[in-house]
Order: structure tokens, then sequence, then C-alpha cells
């Protein structure tokens, strides 16, 4: 590659560049599904890429949130309690008000939660870093002053069936994830408010004197963050069976490297859908891969380590290329 | 028909402690381009900011298309017609080029989602009215920086702007690329677009405008038609005033050669320059904003790495040195934004003032504070420091009490060569008169003094000799009597010298 | 008169609130401020205290350190585990420097690479939480000898009165409240975080003066782990799971700015030990535990929101 920027490249190979500086995540997507298809049989069997989209459905769904708000250059530390409250809610309802009311009062806790999420950080002006620190604990409290410490169990086990629902190998909810990805990769793309998040990331004082409601803006996707916790907290509810006072536990952690490993921007004003899609599947694809291949879960914990730092440096060097 | 779209009446603005614009009055005419010259500090870069809604004026009013207006936002001044073009572009480098021209303002249905055909459409038709080379679906962050502009502009075309101000709009283009802005701001004339056209270029404010107005001091010193005046009589009216009677310099005594610098280049900033200072010697640097000064002396300082060239201090080969090395040489660096590179502004005068120093504030890494506390007394009445007491955060004190503590900082070490980057831009009268004088009495001390300035009245009162430099080179050198501002007007305003190497 | 209640209120309400707290616990539980109870809370705060110091070192130049949940984990292990094969004093030797080196490892890519901080010490999360069980091979370790070795005298001695945990906190907490204070060390981090631009055109080796923060956070999470690993006299594998968050979230309450250059280490003390008296507080009072996690998010929001507000009204005043 250093040699085709010092030969000026033509055209088209400067187009397929950067191409690839954009979408380097697929590539390296490929290279990962291609090492694990030698390395183990199973691997490239649909049973199990339809085993790697459920799994990967349930961070992505988070990482779509987590992707807004990024874009926005803001950050949201607390999707994963709020994915326990709304699974626990969702559940311990249930009794009480009846499925479906309890699933709606679950997603409207998310969406409650990511409302304040954004409100204090749009009124107050603290860091986000801040905010959904303080909520990440805070609501994980919530959690266990609900639940009482106790796992909730569903009685009605119908309930658990809901998302057993197969195109092929795809799950309900891997298909939820995508059909998720495409809706809010339209929403960036091609909505006032998703053009919005990309000139207030970019720069938010021009955003600001271009006339954008800043403030507004921002409270709009941490409430877009929050409900989708939610929805992955039903999702996970459904699909255990019970809801876990613990659930959820460091997976805005894993989010959050989903969404960087994809090369969507801390310091905001880049990244998109596409490119977070890439990075759930990528780190679906690596937990998956190496588990089929029997190695020990700490050798997963140690790589994730390891490309999330490559992921960065990468990053630091294509970038530093396109502005040289 | 209007003869005049736009007129300012009697426009004030004060800032704490400075009358940035007082009892302003001009206007602008239909198709014609007028120029805004002064010099830095003049008002002008406030009163475009009131125009384009920025800043709310304190008197006065803007009567705009025959009504007098309020323009409340920079939104609001766009809607109404009137676009400011700055230097830093106001653009989102992901968004397409038909996004950015519509940004904040993009046609949607009622659901908030983009009318795609509408905009494209739009943007193109302001694209094509352009002649851009470029089409509405390119994202603008691939787009080189003159062709950014050029999104900026078309900016006008889609709200059908009356008045366009542009602010510097050169400073970062090539030859054929102001050309090619040059025919386009004719092409805006031609439909009976007002533009108001800033920049400190003399060349081109002849080569294009109708009107000038000169501004000094906030206050308007007249408008003229270009055709009836010439480059001396705009300068004279920019400057206005005798140099002997502000500035004191020192007795042109001189040692040993202290600093020599030989074919500093840095690709993109500046080639082969060379130059020497001396003890006792004030040597003056001037050029225009972007004509590399100050990445030279950064360079020479350390904080930045030069591609190829030679450092001497004393006579002796010292390659390029860091910071550290350079401040242990005896070498102090004044930079340009005392705000950013200058002060930590949370801590107060006496930890500012040891920063570059610690190691001889301290023993065995343990500072030493009743040191500290007596150099921060012994400038803070040298200089006579405005401050509560040592501790007081240096972001509470005004822009010339903040200077000093950078002057202090340096002065404390006893350097042996001071380069001090714009030492007096954007601080009151009286401090600057203070600081020209302490240049004076360091010189006659025996240091040697660099100092940058795009003032020209300072660079010359202050200096004995003056480098002149334009686009990355040093084009000139006067000393003695060749030292007159028509001199150095003509070296960096004619000069054509060749482009900066890419 | 009532602006100055408003000024009092802002400036120091956060105080008072815990003050009005104190008071309340105290007439409600009669053992609360008694010396023994005080003690224990101190006991309880000595292990996120100590850490708490190190990471006060990294966020005052700007940046943060994610990772020393983890790296307490693995250091408690190693420190239990060398010590069944190697004895105390190589134990404690081997993990002060393996908590120095993982710490200079961050250093090394966010203070020389310029690597975004967060991301790398998420990343040294994940990395050291898998060596974590690779070392363990996924099984707790125990201190074998644990009713005859001098190792508990970290966790469980004390020295006239005093719990030896408490002891080595307080002085942790002097010795890095003097460095910062009076030590070029100390002033060159507080010049980084306030302005790294600046401290650059002050001749300060800007990249050096991060990468030391790091090392030192390091440090105190190896000290940590000793504290802990003498108390527990063994280790999970999830023993630290959290702590991160805990020690951030003592850091902001005492005021420390996340972007750098503001703060200080007995403001960090104010920060975790006030997180200790609710939790010990809402505890007597019968609260279960997890009452306190709803009462951080709380005094968090406030305690920087207030913080805010009397840095706006002292920029714009």
């Amino acid at each position: 590659m250093s040699h085709a920027t010092e030969t000026l490249p033509p055209a088209s190979l400067g187009k397929a560049l950067s191409w690839l500086l954009r979408n380097h995540i697929w590539v390296f997507l490929g290279l990962t599904v291609l090492v694990f298809s030698f390395a183990s049989p199973y691997f490239l069997t649909v049973n199990n890429l339809g085993n790697i989209l459920t799994q990967g459905a349930f961070i992505g769904i988070l990482a779509i949130g987590m992707t807004m708000v990024m874009i926005d250059g803001e950050i949201d530390l607390s999707v994963g309690a709020i994915l326990a409250l709304a699974s626990a809610l969702a559940i311990g309802l249930q009794d009480v008000v009846g499925v479906w009311p309890a699933v709606i009062l679950g997603l409207l806790s998310g969406t409650a939660l990511g409302f304040v999420n954004g409100t204090l950080v749009a009124l107050s002006g603290m860091h986000s870093f801040i905010v959904t620190l303080g909520a990440l604990i805070g609501i994980r409290g919530l959690v266990f002053v609900y639940t009482g410490e106790n796992a909730l169990m569903v009685q009605d086990f119908t309930y658990t069936e809901i998302p057993e629902i197969y195109l092929g190998p795809i799950s309900l909810t891997a298909m939820l994830f995508f059909v998720l990805a495409l809706f809010f990769q339209w929403i960036l793309s091609s909505t006032r408010h998703g053009r919005e998040t990309y000139a207030v990331g970019d720069n938010i004082e021009a955003a600001h004197d271009a006339g954008i409601n800043v403030k507004r803006h921002k409270i709009v996707n941490f409430t877009i963050c929050g409900t989708l916790a939610a929805v992955c907290g039903i999702l996970l509810s459904m699909r255990l069976g019970t809801a876990e006072p613990n659930a959820g536990r460091i997976w805005e952690l894993w989010t959050i490297i989903a969404v960087v490993l994809g090369g969507t921007r801390l310091q905001g004003g880049f990244g998109s859908m596409w490119m977070t899609v890439g990075g759930v599947l990528t780190l679906a694809v690596l937990r998956n891969g190496l588990r089929l291949l029997n190695t020990p879960n700490y050798v997963e914990l140690m790589v994730m380590g390891v490309v999330l730092v490559l992921a960065l440096v990468l990053d630091k060097l294509l970038n530093h290329r396109k502005v040289t | 028909m209007q003869d005049v779209i736009l007129k300012v009446d009697g426009i004030t603005k004060t800032f704490p402690g400075v009358k940035a614009l007082d009892n302003v009055s001009f206007d602008i005419r239909p198709g014609e381009v007028h120029a805004l010259v002064g010099e830095n500090g003049a008002g002008k870069s406030t009163l475009m900011k009131v125009l384009a809604g920025l800043h709310q004026p304190d008197g006065g009013e803007i009567v705009y298309l025959g009504e007098p207006t309020n323009v409340s936002n920079p939104l609001d001044a766009r809607q109404k017609g009137i676009l400011l073009i700055h230097q830093e572009l106001s653009l989102s480098p992901e968004l397409s080029v038909a996004e950015n021209i519509y940004l904040g303002a993009w046609p949607t249905n009622r659901f908030g989602v983009l009318r795609k055909k509408e905009l494209r459409r739009n943007a193109s038709a302001a694209l094509e009215a352009l002649g851009c080379g470029f089409g509405p679906d390119v994202r603008v962050g691939t787009l080189s920086v003159a062709m950014q502009q050029m999104v900026e502009i078309a900016r006008a075309e889609a709200f059908r702007a009356n008045v366009v101000i542009f602010d510097e709009p050169t400073a970062s283009l090539t030859d054929a690329e102001k050309e090619q802005l040059f025919h386009t701001i004719r092409g805006l004339q031609a439909r009976g677009v007002g533009i108001v056209y800033i920049s400190h270029k003399m060349d081109e404010i002849f080569d294009i405008t109708d009107r000038i107005t000169v501004l000094r001091d906030g206050q308007v010193q007249g408008t003229i038609d270009t055709a009836d005046t010439d480059l001396n009589n705009v300068t004279r009216m920019m400057i206005g005033r005798t140099l002997d009677a502000y500035f004191v310099k020192a007795k042109a005594e001189f040692g040993a050669e202290v600093l020599r610098v030989e074919n500093l280049t840095k690709t993109g900033l500046f080639r082969e320059v060379s130059f020497s200072v001396r003890e006792g010697e004030v040597l003056g640097l001037y050029g225009l904003v972007g004509a590399g000064r100050s990445e030279v002396v950064e360079t020479v300082f350390g904080v930045r790495r030069a591609d190829a060239g030679k450092v001497y201090w004393k006579g002796g080969d010292i390659g390029l040195p860091t910071p550290r090395q350079s401040i242990d040489m005896g070498m102090a660096l004044v930079p340009e934004s005392r705000k950013e590179q200058g002060l930590v502004l949370m801590m107060g005068g006496r930890e500012n003032t040891s920063l570059p120093h610690l190691s001889m504030f301290s023993e065995l890494s343990v500072m030493n504070k009743s040191k500290e506390l007596a150099a921060f007394e012994k400038y803070r009445s040298a200089l006579s420091i405005k401050t509560t007491g040592p501790d007081q955060a240096v972001s509470q004190l005004s822009g010339g009490n903040q200077q000093k503590f950078v002057l202090a900082k340096w002065l404390c070490a006893d350097p042996k060569l001071i380069i001090l980057d714009e030492p007096t831009r954007g601080i009151d009268v009286g401090s600057k008169s203070a600081i020209h004088e302490l240049i004076a009495h360091l010189a006659e001390q025996g240091l040697a003094v660099v100092v940058i300035s795009s003032e020209m009245p300072e660079v010359l009162g202050v200096s004995h000799r003056v480098l002149a430099m334009s686009e990355g080179a040093v084009v000139a050198e006067f000393g003695g009597a060749q030292m007159t501002e028509e001199n150095l007007i003509d070296a960096v305003s004619h000069h054509r010298g060749p482009m900066v190497a890419e | 008169m009532g602006q100055l209640i408003k000024n009092v209120l802002r400036r120091h309400g956060l105080l008072l609130a815990f003050l009005v707290f104190l008071a309340v616990v105290a007439v409600n539980a009669e053992a609360f401020l008694t010396p023994g109870n005080i003690l224990d809370v101190l006991r309880q705060v000595s292990i996120t205290g100590m850490m708490a110091l190190g990471v006060t070192f990294v966020v005052l130049t700007g940046r943060l350190d994610l990772s020393v949940g983890s790296l307490l984990t693995l250091l408690t292990v190693i420190v239990v585990d060398q010590h069944n094969i190697s004895g105390p004093f190589p134990a404690i030797v081997m993990t002060l420097l393996a908590g120095a080196a993982i710490g200079a490892f961050n250093g090394l890519l966010i203070g020389f690479v310029g690597l975004n901080a967060l991301i790398v010490t998420l990343a040294m999360l994940s990395f050291l939480q898998g060596l974590v069980l690779f070392y363990s091979g996924g099984s707790n370790v125990n201190v074998q000898n644990a009713q005859d070795t001098w190792f508990a005298v970290f966790g469980r001695g004390s020295f006239l009165g005093l719990p030896v945990p408490v002891l080595l906190f307080l002085s942790g907490a002097i010795v890095a409240g003097l460095v910062l204070a009076f030590t070029t060390f100390g002033r060159r981090i507080y010049a980084v975080g306030g302005n790294e631009t600046a401290s650059i055109f002050s001749g300060i080796n800007a990249p050096w003066t991060v990468f030391w923060t790091y090392v030192v956070s390091g440090l105190t999470t190896a000290i940590a782990a000793v504290i802990m690993g003498s108390r527990v006299m063994g280790a999970q594998n999830t023993i630290g799971q959290g702590y991160e968050l805990t020690v951030l979230a003592g850091v902001i309450l005492g005021g420390t700015s996340l972007l750098g250059g503001s703060g200080s280490i007995w403001r960090t003390v104010i920060g975790i030990s006030m997180l200790g008296f609710i939790q010990n507080g809402l505890l007597l009072l019968g609260y279960p535990y997890y009452v306190q996690w709803l009462v951080t998010w709380a005094v968090i929001i406030i305690a920087v929101w207030i913080d805010l507000g009397a840095k706006r009204g002292r920029i714009f005043a």
C-alpha cells in the first residue's frame, strides 16, 4: 500500500484506496472469515453462520444506538444497565399487567432513561462520559432495587417462543438487528436528523451557526440509544426466559469495541451503520471462531484487546496519510 | 432599483477595554466589489462579524434593502441574503457538497426526510452557475481547499445572497485558484451582488475592487474609488501616523552573532530561510498572515521539525534542537497565541513564570516556592503587572498583563536570544508601549531579539533590520534608510516568488 | 444575604448535603460516627482509594485509565499465587513490577504513540481479563499458609490501633499529594493537563509526563492488589471487576476535572471517602447495598453540575 501512495496512484487505484480507508473493517471481516473457514470445518456451515448472526445481534442493536451517539461526539456508558432494567421490567411486570404491556413498559423505561441522559448532557454541559458513568452505576442500582438481587423467571413460557421465528437460518433477533441497522443508516443518510448528526459531531459551532438546535438534537440521539438498549434487553429476556440483575454487565464496553472497530471515531463527525455492522460481525466472528477452535476464552479477551489497539493504530496511520 | 443594498450607519462596538468599532459608516452598492482594508486590529473582522450576526452592535444601525435590520445570528443573516465566507471554512467534511451548501436548511418533507432530488437539483444549479468542476454528490472532505471555498460561495447562489463578504479568501490558494476565484467574484458582481472584500494583499485589492474603505483603530478613515487612488495613498490612510514619536529604538551596538539559520526548509510551509542575529540587535520579521513567519521561528525553537537546514548557536552547529535544549541554551520564544501556546490559563503567575525552568526553581526535583515567589515579585514590579497575587489564575487577567507573564517566564532565566511572535497583538496601548520599551531595553543589555509582527509601524519602529517574508520565503532585507513602509508593502505584495514546493 | 446563601450553597452545597447526610445517619444509627465504624469505612475505601491516587495522576493530565479494575484482579491473583510459590517478599516485588510494566505499556501507547486513552485502556481491560484467566487457568487461588504469613499484615494488621491498609492508604495519599503539590513532576502534570500545547512550548516533554502518570497508576493499583490479596488471602477471577468505575466515580466526585489540569489528591481522598460513608451509612440504616449505587448516581450528577456552575460563575463574573 505504501508503494501505491509513493508513486502517484491512478484514479481507479486512488478510489479503491479511499474506499479501503473508509471500509477497512470489511476487509478485516473477510480475512477473519477466511482464516476460520480453513481452521475449522464447522465454521462455514449455515447453522453456525446463523448462530453468529444471532449472537452478534444483541451487541449489534446496542451498537446502533451507540453509533448515533458517537457520531455526535458523545458516548453512552449506560446501555448495559438500561438493558438489564428493561429486561427485568419486561419479565417482572408480566404478572401485573400482561405480557405486551410489560414489554412496552420495558421499552419506555429505556426511552425515558435515554431521555434523562440526553437532557443532562445537553442542559448541564457535563461531559457525556460522566453523565452516563453515573447512570451506569445508578441504573444498575434500580435493577437491583426492582429485582431484589434475584433473577426474575418468566411464568408463561410462550414468551420465550416469541423470537423463535426463523427465515432460513436467520433468527428474528438477527433480522431485527439488520432491519434496525438499515433503518438507522437510512436515518443517517436521508433525514435531516441524520445529516445534523454529522454536522454536530464534526463542528458543533458551525452546526449551531447553521441554525441546528444542538441540544434537542443530542437529546434525541441519547433517547434513541436508550430505547435500543431496552429493545436489546427485551430480546435477551425472551431468549433466556429470565432477567438476571447482572445482565449486560460490561456490555457497554463490548459495544464501544464493536463500534470503534468498525471505524466510527470517538471524536465524532465520522462513521456509519455499515461500519458498525462490520465491526459487530467481526467481533461476533472472532468470538465464535475462537470458540469453535476450542481456544480457552481468555484468548478471545486477549485477541479483542490486541485487535482494538491495532484498529486504533491503523486508523491513525491511514488518517495521517490522508492529511499529508 | 436601489443604488445601495446595505448601509452601515454609525455602528459602535465595545469590548472590555477596547473600542473595536467607533461610529463606523459605509455602504455597499449592487454589483460592486468593496474592499475593507486596515492593519491588524483596525476593526475589519469585528465589522464583518457584526454584519454576519456573530456580534451585536452597541450602537448605530444596519439598513438593508432600504429598511433598518437587526441581524440576530448567522442563519438569520444567510436567510436575509448576507453571506460571510470565513478564512476557516464552516463545512462538514462528511456531508456532500449539496448538503453543505444547504447546511442546516435542507429541503425536507414534514417528517424530516430529505428531499434529495430537490436538494441535488438546486445544488447543481448553484454549482453550474458558478462553473464548478465537481458535482453535488461529492463528499466535501475529499475536495481541495479552493474547491471547498467554492462550496461556500455556492451558498451565495443557493440563498440568492445580495451581499457576500470575503475574509482573506486567497490566504491558502494557488495563483491559478486565485484567478478562478476572481472569475467567480466577477460573475457574482455581474448579477448585481454586492461584495465586501477583506484582504491584506494590496495587489489583489487594486486588481478586483471598485471602492476601498480604510479602517484604522476602529474608525473609518475614508472611502475612495479604487481607480482614483494608488498604493501610497491607501497605505498612508491605513497608517496615518509618524513612527518616531511612538517607538524607542535600542542603540545600535552589536556584539557577536548569537543565532544563524541556514536554508531552513519545511515542505509546504517555508523554504530555504536564512538569517542571523547578533547580540544587542533587534531583527524584525515582517510578512502577511500565512507567510510562514511563526512556523520558521517555531522550527528554530524546536516545537516543529524541519525537513532540511541548519541552526548555529554562537557559531556552533546545533542540528535541530528540541524545545528543552533550546531553552537550556538560552533561547526564549514568546509565541503567537498567548492563550493557546503561551500560558497555562488556570495556573497563577507564579507557576507560569517558573514553568520553562522547573529545574532552576527546584532542588532534587522539589519545587522551591520561595524562589518562585521571588521571581514572581521581581517581574511583577519590573513589568508592572496588575494581578491580585501569585496564585490568581492568569485567565482572569487582561491581555496585556497575560503577555507580561509570558515575557516574565522567559526573562527570569536570563536568555541570550528572545523571539517575540506578535508580542503586542490584541493588547491595550499602555501595555504595548511598555513592551516596546522592554524590547529596546533588552537589546541594550546585549540580548539578541527577533520580533515578528504584521504591524508595520511596530516592526519598523523597534528593529534595526527587517526581513520581509512572503509565501514561505525571505524576499527582501532592509536596513537603515531603506526601512520604510512603502518598501515593505512593495516587497510582500508585489513579490511573485516561486510557490512553496509541495 | 440571599446572595450570600446562594454563593455558599453553590460553592459548598455538596459538602453541606454530605454533612446533613452524616447527621441524619448518625441520629438514626448510633454506631455510625463511632471511631470503630469510621475506621471500618476507611478500611473499606483503602483499596479503591489507593487505586484512585494513581488514577488522579492520569486524570490530571486529561486522560483516563479504565484498565485498573482488571489490573487489580490480575495483580491480586499474581501476588497470592506467587506468595505460594516464591514467598511473600518476591511476590510483592513481582506484583509491583508487573503493575508498573503494564502501566508503562499503557503510557507508551497513549503518551508516545498518541492513541486515545479511553480505547487503549479499554483494550487493556479486555486483554488483562484474558491474562487473568490464562494465568489462573480459570480457578480461584488461595494463600495456603494464611494463618502464619507476615503477608497478612497489609490487609489485616494494625499498627498503633490503626488498621495497616488505612495507614497505607493515608501515607500513600500524603506521598502522592506531596508529589503533585511540591515536585517538578507534579507541576509538569498540571501543566500538561491545563494546556498541553503551552507546556510543550515551555520545554516540557508531555509524552514522557503522560507516560509516567500511567506507571504511577499501575504502581498504586499494585499496592492495592497487595492489600486486597492480604485481606482476602485469596483471589477470584472477578475480584476487581467494576473497580475502575468506582475509582473514577470517586475521583470525579472529589471534583477533579476529566479535562485535566484541575484537581488534587485531597479532593480524591474526600470523594472516595464520601462514597465509603454513603455506602456504610445506607447499610447501617438498613438499606440493601445496591441502594448506594442510586445515591452515587445522584451525587455524581449533582456534584459535577454544581462544580460546573461554580466555574462558570468564576469565569463570567
